[in-house]
């Protein structure tokens, strides 16, 4: 079944076409990357998934009802989970209490019902616990958020998300700044997601990463989407290579190493 | 005894209005720079009330409550979609408004404002200084609760958490801009609150007592008390209520002292005196745990 369909897509701003044209649609418990060279729209289509930006044109389908331009709160109300390019901890509260937020997130859908006291409901609790476990924050979870380190903050970005319990989860390049050793947890964590059958859309500019975990990756070059198929597949195709040769001589490299 | 009872009010009601702004400016993270515009509408409030249509000063309480609770729900709605310091200059805007429409609007009684202002009773008794005491401690103490209730909801997590970032907030599926009215609307309705006290207290409102000054004042006691705390709200209204009657000289310079005080906190312990992380509660916990263990633990702590 088809859980997000995106209908020929196309986000503009002030003249520049960020994503033109794009369609794409990611079926329940499929593992799709998003891949392109700098500037290719990535991220926009990414937030526009999210809810934080409204398309230009084009449709957004998720669980077969239209959704475009809903906004980023009733986007993770319906079931999609998301993390950031650049870790966006709540600082101030402890890890447990970010997580604990998301798990809560059926009793903050509405302020006039957000009476109730954190921390009484087990079934939250139960989860929090498990997803401190399962992305090793246990022993920092009454660390203030804003103290975590690169790595640390990148798994909190993911155990909040997950604490969504989200039928789509969007990773938006979780593997942005972290160093090789940082790299390999990391994908073996969201490797295990996989193993539970969620639903992945995975942004990401480190391309032998994302080609090592997903099922089907989409090419953007320049707003447009240029490939899709097999993680294998996407290695000899003929305008992939040309688009990421084109950015710089790097390219290559990009596509080839990694992991 | 009577004049350490009318400082003691006056520092309660300020203690009010510092931890209905805490709630707003504090837990939500929002710069209201014009709360006393809510403190004079409940004033008013129960002033037009009490005086025209004889209400009760019980009823005038809530009322004062309400009238500031459902201006805030307007204004809250037209000026809290502004970025923040849109949205502080907006409130200054609020407050100089709401005191020139006191002023002008004949309604309101022109610049004397509204006298005469019944004191409230309990069965035939009248309030005496001693009563508006007590009954100032209650309603502390009941919006300090209601503040360390808020503070375990998931409401106040939420609040935090658009104060730490909005769109990390949104992304959890909290409605940014409701919960943001909310905080707005709840933080007006106590200020109105006091407001209404406050006007039975004084027995007169005039429009220059809830003036951009005050609302300086209430921001700077929280400031200088500490930011996003219950404790720091109290500190600051009873250290700052009282600074000016200790030090006599103070009390003509009184705004230009809190002035000074906010732009020292805000620079060198944002935190306040006793917020979260101050200097103080640093010191006062390690005190404590040297006391506690007799500095045994010394070697082992800090894992």
């Amino acid at each position: 079944m088809t859980l997000l369909e995106v209908d020929r897509l196309t986000v503009r701003f002030r003249g520049l076409t960020a994503v033109d044209g794009v369609s794409l649609a990611v079926a329940e418990g499929e593992f799709v990357a998003i891949i392109g060279p700098n500037g290719a729209g990535k991220t926009t289509l990414f937030n526009v998934i999210a809810g934080s930006l409204r398309p230009s044109a084009g449709e957004i389908r998720f669980a077969g009802r239209p959704v475009a331009g809903l906004g980023a709160a009733r986007m993770s109300q319906l079931g999609v989970g998301r993390t950031f390019q650049v870790a966006r901890p709540f600082g101030s509260l402890t890890v447990r209490e970010n997580v604990r937020l998301a798990a809560g997130r059926h009793y903050l859908a509405n302020p006039l019902a957000a009476w109730g006291r954190r921390g009484r409901d087990r079934e939250v609790e139960a989860r929090v616990a498990h997803l401190l476990a399962v992305t090793g924050l246990v022993g920092l979870a009454d660390r203030r958020a804003a103290d975590l380190n690169m790595g640390g903050l990148r798994r909190l970005e993911i155990a909040r998300a997950l604490a969504l319990e989200p039928r789509l989860l969007l990773l938006d390049e979780p593997a942005a700044g972290l160093g090789v050793d940082g790299i390999r947890p990391l994908a073996e964590l969201i490797r295990s997601l996989r193993s539970q059958h969620l639903t992945v859309l995975l942004v990401e500019h480190h391309v032998g990463f994302a080609l090592s975990l997903c099922d089907r990756v989409v090419v953007l070059d320049q707003g447009k989407k240029i490939f899709e198929g097999t993680p294998e597949a996407v290695r000899r195709d003929e305008r992939v290579i040309t688009a990421y040769l084109g950015e710089s001589g790097a390219g290559e490299g990009a596509m080839s190493g990694g992991d | 005894m009577t004049y350490f009872l009318v400082v003691g009010v006056t520092v309660a009601v300020f203690a009010i209005l510092a931890l209905s702004l805490n709630i707003i400016a504090g837990y939500a993270g929002q710069p209201h720079l014009g709360q006393a515009a809510f403190f004079g509408l409940g004033a008013y409030t129960a002033a037009i009330l009490s005086t025209r249509y004889g209400v009760s000063f019980w009823l005038d309480l809530p009322a004062a409550l309400i009238v500031a609770g459902l201006v805030g729900v307007i204004l809250g709605v037209i000026s809290l979609r502004l970025a923040r310091d849109f949205l502080a200059i907006t409130t200054i805007g609020i407050n100089f408004v709401m005191v020139a429409i006191f002023q002008y609007v004949p309604f309101f009684g022109g610049a004397m404002g509204i006298p005469a202002i019944p004191s409230p009773a309990i069965a035939g008794h009248e309030f005496g200084y001693r009563d508006f005491f007590v009954t100032a401690v209650v309603l502390v103490i009941m919006v300090a609760a209601l503040s360390a209730y808020l503070e375990r909801t998931w409401f106040g997590a939420a609040l935090k958490a658009i104060k730490d970032d909005e769109q990390a907030a949104a992304a959890v599926g909290i409605q940014v801009a409701s919960y943001k009215i909310a905080a707005f609307v709840l933080g007006t309705a106590l200020a109105g609150l006091a407001g209404g006290f406050y006007a039975h207290f004084m027995s007169v409102v005039t429009p220059n007592g809830f003036g951009f000054p005050v609302s300086v004042s209430i921001l700077s006691m929280l400031v200088f008390g500490g930011l996003g705390t219950i404790r720091g709200a109290l500190a600051g209204a009873v250290l700052l209520g009282i600074m000016p009657e200790v030090f006599r000289f103070i009390s003509n310079y009184r705004l230009l002292v809190y002035g000074f005080l906010l732009l020292f906190m805000v620079r060198f312990q944002p935190q306040g005196i006793v917020g979260e992380d101050s200097w103080l509660v640093h010191q006062i916990g390690r005190l404590a745990g040297s006391l506690r263990t007799g500095g045994a633990r010394r070697d082992t702590a800090g894992g």
